[in-house]
């Protein structure tokens, strides 16, 4: 036992295995340098600063008038790309690398760009409006003016259809013409008309309403206007409809000019006299290509000034966002006594001090301070947080890892181990080494193009493809491994390693269904001999294997996840838990699940024709029965039920103990307290990360308790469906194949 | 009364019962009214909005901001809810969303009509409306020139149509008149959605039956003390009530003679316990905090609908506990804006 505590503490340090020390560290930094300082840190990115001003609220911070200026400037920078990709220009994706530019520069030159372009926009958007009223002008002319033409001709007939009238032609066209002469002698028809244009979506609702409001009495004529015109308000192409309202009265008049404000339609007044209406539609038309060539000539100005602006985007959004975040990094850092001085506390990994105090001394020399920066390191009440330090191929798997939760201070790290368990396990399931090749072809493009792909912005489902790359790659190897034991390819065995074992009866193969084949030779060297594809036993083959495979796998992880709290209980120097809760946990799945497991590769070596199932069931419903055919090896039975008796022994030993044990030494504390301290017991407390050293928090029996119940009773729980649920690995392999 | 709404209710309303219960999470807290009371100006308090829901809406505001603004984005980020649910809701519950809105629907017609007797831009008073309460043809309401026209030619198209039955007359309309209809307006929406609410039973009808009660006594209130000193007759004003809540009938018949505020209205709504507390509160002489007073009252209820599961009730009251925010964030940013920072707690009502 001593020795192998010695041969463990003699391992290499892992630097995976335990997240970094960290350190609680105070900063002083002169006010004059305070904005290097932190900027240099924040491109480090090993410190994390405590937020020491968490009572105050955002406005009443020191730095809060920059970070609104920040903010502003970014709602400027937005305006920017709003307006950049509404004219459909594209900012430039590749990043100028230029100087850094002042904040304050950048303010104003931000601003003097806002202001420009905002003033062309409204130039341009009066324009646009004159132009959208001469264009619709336009329209009307030629759309009303076919009507009044067809009207001119026609009035008759269509009025005489519309009221059904009796009258002869002649003698309504005398009544009407006299009507009109007493009321406005120059319209022949004895009716007047408002023309105008309308979105068409507001045309029906339109039409109904004028016909309310006159009851009835109008006539409502209407085209579509052919071309798209621009929307002013949201700048979109909207369909419009030209429309001609023939009505009479006064009163009706006034209704209809209201009711067309009301939905927003154009009246545009279009002549009777052929001759007029065609004088008109030239002086318009004339006047359209006049402003359409203002208007081309303002849209190629702002476009310049946008692309001015486009070009630069991209560095002064960054720029900002960088600024922004020091800003509030500085809101979190405390005035000293005598103001001219922040002082900041923070979390720092150890191993970066060397390289943080560099950071602070290039920030004194570059902001020319007199006083240098102090940084000296603090005690901590509180746990550190933890920190892992990852490279590019390790990082996917931590975060699989913290996916699930993150591990406590200095905890051991399973991310170690998930980066192969995590991608065998997967292989185990995919196992196909056709399959294997074409991911581990996706895996090394996305590799390859590594530099390229982490500059771009990718879309979210390639962004988790190109993060997970490296996992992507070990999941193609070990698929191309697995593929090759259960010898599939594209789920077709292949003969790679020499001849299969097993050949036919007779020479024409013909009994090969029936009384299957008969071996020959030396099992297959490697994997699953590619006979059994397609026999009639290939199935309760490959089942059984991968079933047996599959909890052996999940036993020896299960394991490793106990071994692990082993040595987190020794990290910690928790010789309780290794006694309650390592020993027990050992002993109750090793006793069943082991133990299955050994039977498991017993049988695979003698080759016995055992029934397993009925050994496991067995051995609970009834220890002492005789075996009979499914004895493996001498001695099961009382080993049966010695490991039996043992799982039986660990339930409550794991359950009782600990809580008992925790309320006897805090008694014991709590006694040794009121006469001073003396010396610490063996289980001291303290060293647990968690408990605060002011403050010994009320030690109550029954949470403990209850806790100790609920961690055993999953543990009990877990041990049996964990098992179950390493299954999965057999049932998804048959999934993967029939899937194809 | 109650049915088995528990098996079933999850199979339509579950999923908006959630998102309403998780916008309800997004009101602002006590600590939020307490950092925005204690803001300087009004970016402050647009910097502490954006920490909020209401972040995104106000984010690309430039810098002079005005109160409206700020009022104008925090209802459009209502507006986009309620859109949003109403898509997702299914009958009965569409048309119990659409009847929270009547209310706002009435309150644009009388805005439109009364502002168009008062020769204002359409435009103007269009940008004023509620944007819950709009409807297709809105704009329209301004060529009518008696109550019989507005029906006929606008309203006739919309959900208020049924309402109008009592008030139509050829008369002109006037300030008075429209006052009128506004309220007969009112009476009639308020009595159709308690029969609506009776009709889908169970946990809705008992928690909205409560809310429109109150609803209704409150108007009754109002009514009651506006109409105070004018030439409305006690019958006219009677017919203003509505025709359920707790002071109906008597308590209408003894409101209905009113003549004094203090004493009078005080004597009749404290015969009822529930109103007792919200007089009891006001000392003789403050009757303009009758309307703070009331809004408490309201928004307790209001909270006490979430405390209850499978109904709709919590539909309505987030909107009125939404609605109430943005009445509290106008009147907090107009105090800044007006450097009155003394009166903001006057009529703020707190929501938690």
């Amino acid at each position: 036992m001593e020795r192998m505590e010695k041969f463990i503490d003699n391992l290499p340090p892992m630097d995976l295995m335990r997240s970094e020390k960290m350190t609680l560290v105070q900063l002083i930094i002169p006010v004059e340098s305070a904005h290097r300082a932190i900027s240099y840190l924040g491109e480090l990115g090993l410190l994390q600063f405590r937020d020491l001003n968490a009572e105050k609220s955002p406005f009443q911070r020191t730095f809060v008038n920059q970070v609104k200026r920040c903010g502003e400037m970014s709602r400027k920078l937005r305006f920017f790309k709003d307006q950049i990709s509404k004219a459909g220009l594209l900012s430039s994706l590749h990043p100028v690398v230029e100087p850094d530019v002042e904040l304050e520069e950048l303010e104003i030159q931000l601003a003097e760009h806002e202001h420009e372009l905002i003033e062309m926009n409204s130039n341009s958007e009066k324009l646009r409006q004159t132009y959208n009223e001469l264009l619709e002008f336009k329209i009307v002319l030629q759309k009303a003016g076919g009507f009044l033409v067809s009207s001119n001709n026609h009035a008759v007939d269509e009025e005489r259809e519309l009221s059904e009238n009796v009258y002869s032609n002649d003698g309504y066209v005398e009544t009407a013409s006299l009507l009109e002469q007493e009321m406005r002698p120059a319209d022949q028809s004895g009716l007047r008309f408002i023309s105008g244009i309308i979105c068409k979506s507001k045309a029906l609702r339109f039409e109904r309403m004028l016909f309310r409001a006159t009851r009835g009495n109008m006539l409502f004529n209407h085209a579509p206007a052919g071309e798209e015109i621009m929307d002013p308000v949201s700048a979109e192409m909207v369909e419009k409809t030209v429309f001609v309202v023939f009505f009479s009265g006064e009163q009706a008049k006034t209704k209809i000019l209201k009711i067309c404000e009301a939905f927003g339609a154009n009246c545009y007044p279009v002549p009777d006299d052929i001759s007029k209406q065609r004088q008109i539609t030239r002086e318009v038309l004339s006047r359209l290509s006049e402003l359409e060539t203002t208007l081309d000539a303002g849209i190629r100005h702002r476009n310049k000034a946008l692309t001015s602006v486009g070009y630069h985007l991209t560095h002064w959004m960054s720029m900002v966002r960088r600024e922004k975040a020091v800003y509030d990094t500085l809101n979190m850092l405390n005035f000293d006594v005598t103001k001219k001085c922040l002082v900041g506390e923070g979390w720092c990994p150890i191993f970066a001090k060397a390289q943080i105090q560099e950071a602070l001394q290039r920030a004194t020399f570059d902001s020319n301070s007199q006083v240098g920066i102090i940084f000296h390191v603090m005690d901590a009440v509180e746990s550190p947080p933890t920190y892992f330090r990852t490279n590019r191929f390790t990082n996917a798997y931590q975060e699989i890892v913290d996916a699930y939760g993150v591990a406590r201070y200095q905890e051991s790290n399973p991310a170690v181990y998930t980066v192969i368990t995590f991608p065998f396990l997967f292989a185990v399931m995919f196992g196909d080494w056709g399959h294997g090749i074409c991911l581990l072809l996706g895996a090394l493009v996305l590799i390859a193009r590594e530099s390229r792909l982490s500059t771009q912005k990718l879309g979210s489902f390639m962004e988790m493809l190109f993060g997970g790359r490296y996992v992507l790659l070990l999941m193609s190897l070990f698929s191309i491994y697995c593929g090759l034991i259960y010898n599939e390819f594209f789920s077709v065995p292949f003969h790679i390693f020499g001849g299969s074992a097993y050949k036919c009866r007779d020479a024409t193969c013909r009994d090969a269904q029936s009384a299957g084949l008969i071996k020959f030779r030396d099992p297959y060297p490697f994997g699953v001999d590619p006979s059994w594809r397609g026999s009639r036993s290939e199935l309760p083959f490959l089942n059984s294997l991968k079933m047996k495979m599959s909890i052996l796998l999940g036993v020896a992880q299960m394991n490793l996840g106990i071994i692990l709290s082993y040595f987190n209980a020794r990290f910690f120097r928790n010789s309780l838990d290794i006694r309650y809760q390592f020993v027990p946990q050992m002993i109750f799945l090793n006793s069943l699940f082991g133990y299955l497991s050994l039977l498991i590769i017993i049988k695979w070596c003698t080759g016995s024709q055992a029934d397993l199932y009925h050994v496991m069931i067995y051995m609970f419903l009834s220890p002492t029965d005789d075996l009979g055919d499914n004895e493996l090896f001498w001695g099961q039975r009382p080993l049966q039920i010695v490991l039996l008796l043992l799982a039986l022994v660990a339930v409550p030993w794991m359950l009782f103990p600990k809580p008992f044990i925790l309320k006897k030494l805090h008694s014991e504390r709590f006694q040794g307290r009121t006469y001073g301290m003396l010396g610490t017991s063996e289980f001291d407390l303290d060293v647990e990360p968690d408990s605060a050293r002011q403050h010994h928090e009320e030690f109550n029996f029954s949470e403990v308790f209850v806790h100790q119940m609920i961690h055993s009773i999953e543990f009990v729980l877990g041990a049996v469906s964990n098992t179950a649920s390493y299954l999965r690995l057999w049932a998804l392999s048959p999934t993967t194949c029939l899937g194809v | 009364m109650y049915g088995f709404e528990a098996m079933t209710f999850n199979i339509h309303g579950g999923y908006l019962e959630a998102i309403v219960r998780g916008h309800r999470a997004g009101l602002l807290t006590a600590a939020d009214y307490n950092n925005l009371c204690q803001c300087e100006t009004l970016d402050d308090i647009k910097m502490h909005l954006s920490a909020t829901e209401y972040g995104p809406y106000l984010q690309n505001e430039p810098s002079p901001l005005h109160t409206t603004t700020i009022v104008e984005k925090c209802t459009l980020k209502l507006v986009d809810e309620y859109k949003h649910m109403l898509c997702q809701a299914t009958e009965p519950l569409s048309t119990f969303l659409e009847y929270i809105t009547y209310g706002h629907m009435i309150d644009n017609v009388v805005l439109i009509v009364t502002g168009t007797l008062h020769e204002r831009d359409v435009q103007e008073l269009l940008e004023k409306c509620h944007p819950l309460g709009m409807f297709d043809s809105i704009a329209t309401l301004a060529v009518a020139q008696n109550m019989r026209e507005l029906y006929r030619l606008v309203l006739v198209d919309t959900p208020l149509a049924p309402y109008f039955s009592e008030c139509i007359t050829s008369e002109d309309l006037d300030d008075m008149n429209i006052e009128i209809m506004r309220n007969t307006l009112y009476k009639a929406y308020l009595e159709d959605f308690y029969k609506f609410c009776q009709k889908l039973g169970g946990a809705t009808a008992e928690i909205m039956s409560d809310l429109l009660a109150f609803e209704a006594d409150r108007r009754a209130v109002n009514i009651t003390i506006n109409s105070i000193g004018t030439e409305l007759t006690r019958d006219d004003r009677r017919k203003l009530y509505s025709n359920f809540g707790l002071l109906y009938p008597y308590g209408h018949e003894e409101l209905a003679v009113c003549e004094d505020i203090d004493q009078v209205v005080r004597a009749v709504m404290e015969k009822y316990p529930p109103y007792q507390s919200i007089f009891s509160k006001l000392s003789y002489g403050e009757s303009q905090m009758l309307d703070k007073a009331f809004y408490e009252e309201e928004v307790k209820r209001l909270c006490l609908a979430f405390e209850q599961q499978f109904h709709y009730g919590v539909f309505f009251a987030y909107m009125r506990l939404r609605e109430q925010e943005i009445r509290n964030l106008m009147w907090i940013s107009e105090c800044v804006a007006q450097n009155q920072k003394s009166r903001v707690h006057d009529s703020v009502v707190f929501i938690f």
